[in-house]
């Protein structure tokens, strides 16, 4: 099966700046895990998003012009802020595969998917 | 030709006792929960219709599986859109026709020689399918009693205390997840936290049928006893683990005082003042039997510490007998192992009944949280009223009055509240 796993975290969160050993450290925890999922056939997609500042939501509704705003769909205390699409046997791997995203505090949903158009 | 009764009761402890493993079993087999527990409700319906004519079968159980799955194969074959778990099926269907006679007494014993262990740890995963932690509670209580317990859902509804429609929709959700989301039969590595999961389930449900409440419905359903049965079921499948037993032991302590828990007209009496003559010692024996074999281990949780402070209570002849300072160490222990306010309000009860109302009120001064919980409020009154402060004590019995929903304990703490205020 295929499972979203939604990234939420707070995004005013400090990452650690360029040419500090701790980005090297926060990197090198991202590529290891990419890796983990590319490795175990685990690899879909995945993306990290520009922070909600950027954020512009189109809403719909019968009979009216779409309307534009600025800002996420939601303001939450954690934000979306990117995502892994991966395939994995079932709930309990795609639930143990969430648990190890190297985000210390921050909350994953985890969603199957109901259809992928481009899936092989 | 057998009596209703006869064929009410057969019936009544098959789905109980038995459907449970038929349908862990057909499940694995299907890979199919949904179809699994259809065909298993079908053959329950199909027992109750023939049954009176035809005659008990010699062997329920094999007759159960022997009919669900072929009610199982059956709906397969219609369902065209099914062809792929058809295919997954296949030696299923080759080997349905041998035996497709509504009475075949080898059918399970059958399937459990070929099988060996397999029957067991079908019934595990089933129970930790039912209670995984991507459902809810509400969704792994209803779950667990409906399919591993074998219970209908208006017994459930009835049991809970909960709207039957609202009952069956929550399980029609639960399936759909489990279905949708890829949620596994399997035996999972991280065994001992899902484990938990299913004593909390279970210990919900026990409490549930613990609860005093008045019983206006039509079907009595006993969770207590039902507990009771998941748990036992439970510690056999797992070889005693010692917080399975723990539980098993606590809930059989609680069971043997049910009957003296409240008076006629269903108002509560306090532990101390319970007729202890009537308490249930066959039961008793068998839980400290229970909880002996947990301890022996040496491996303490939680449930075995409750149901150490448990034993405390039911080996005390009268209540002055009650060795509080033994509750107070175990509480301690119990608290440092949960740091849950429940339990550090339980501990300050015992350190009252230990070193008098001045040391239990600061005790509970420790307890946060818990604000609008009604028995933090009905503590502090009885203990105000011990320290000779009626006054507030009378205070203490309102907000805890204020926040009860539950009338017979609405009914004591009103009682207590007016025998509290000074003459």
């Amino acid at each position: 099966m295929e499972y979203m796993i939604l990234l939420y975290s707070d995004e005013s969160f400090e990452m650690p700046a360029p040419d500090t050993a701790e980005f090297g450290e926060f990197m090198g925890e991202w590529m290891a895990y990419n890796q983990k999922l590319i490795d175990g056939g685990h690899w879909v997609a995945g993306a990290s998003l520009q922070p909600t500042a950027t954020a512009t939501t189109v809403t719909k509704a019968f009979g009216a012009v779409p309307s534009i705003t600025d800002g996420p769909y939601v303001e939450t205390k954690e934000q979306l802020g990117g995502y892994y699409l991966i395939s994995a046997e079932d709930l309990d791997e795609a639930i143990a595969l969430a648990k190890e995203v190297p985000i210390p505090v921050g909350s994953f949903e985890v969603r199957p998917i109901a259809f992928r158009p481009d899936a092989a | 030709m057998p009596t209703t009764s006869d064929v009410e009761a057969a019936l009544t402890r098959l789905a109980r006792e038995e459907s449970g493993r038929v349908l862990a079993l057909l499940a694995r087999r299907f890979r199919d929960l949904d179809l699994a527990d259809e065909a298993v409700q079908d053959a329950l319906t199909t027992a109750a219709r023939t049954w009176p004519v035809d005659g008990i079968p010699t062997n329920p159980p094999a007759w159960l599986f022997t009919v669900a799955r072929n009610r199982a194969i059956d709906r397969l074959r219609r369902d065209a859109s099914a062809r792929r778990r058809t295919l997954a099926a296949a030696p299923d269907l080759i080997n349905a026709d041998e035996s497709t006679t509504s009475d075949s007494s080898g059918g399970l014993d059958m399937i459990d020689e070929r099988d060996g262990q397999t029957i067991a740890e079908d019934q595990l995963r089933l129970m930790l399918l039912c209670c995984h932690p991507a459902l809810d509670r509400d969704a792994q209580v209803a779950l667990t009693l409906r399919l591993v317990g074998g219970l209908t859902t208006t017994e459930i509804a009835a049991g809970l205390l909960v709207q039957e429609p609202t009952l069956a929709q929550r399980i029609v959700r639960a399936k759909r997840k489990i279905r949708d989301a890829g949620i596994p039969l399997t035996i999972p590595v991280d065994l001992a936290e899902r484990v938990d999961v299913v004593l909390g389930v279970l210990y919900l449900i026990f409490n549930e049928g613990y609860l005093p409440r008045s019983t206006d419905t039509v079907v009595r359903i006993d969770l207590v006893d039902e507990a009771i049965r998941l748990t036992q079921a439970l510690a056999d499948l797992l070889d005693d683990e010692p917080e399975v037993l723990g539980l098993l032991a606590l809930e059989h302590f609680h069971r043997a005082r049910s009957g003296t828990r409240t008076d006629h007209a269903g108002d509560l009496i306090l532990l101390e003042d319970q007729d202890r003559t009537r308490w249930d010692g066959p039961e008793i024996d068998e839980a400290n039997g229970v909880l002996l074999r947990a301890i022996r281990q040496m491996r303490p949780g939680p449930y075995q510490l409750q149901a150490v402070i448990a034993r405390h209570h039911a080996i005390a002849r009268t209540a002055a007998d009650t060795d509080w300072p033994a509750i107070v160490a175990a509480y301690g222990q119990l608290s440092a192992m949960t740091d849950s306010p429940v339990v550090r309000l339980n501990h300050a009860v015992a350190i009252a009944m230990a070193d008098g109302p001045h040391a239990g009120l600061a005790a509970l001064e420790l307890v946060d949280g818990l604000e609008n919980y009604h028995l933090v409020h009905a503590v502090r009154g009885e203990l105000l009223a011990r320290a000779g402060r009626p006054d507030d004590a009378t205070e203490a019995f309102t907000a805890a009055i204020a926040r009860t929903t539950n009338e017979a304990e609405r009914r004591h703490l009103t009682r207590r509240r007016a025998a509290t205020r000074p003459a």
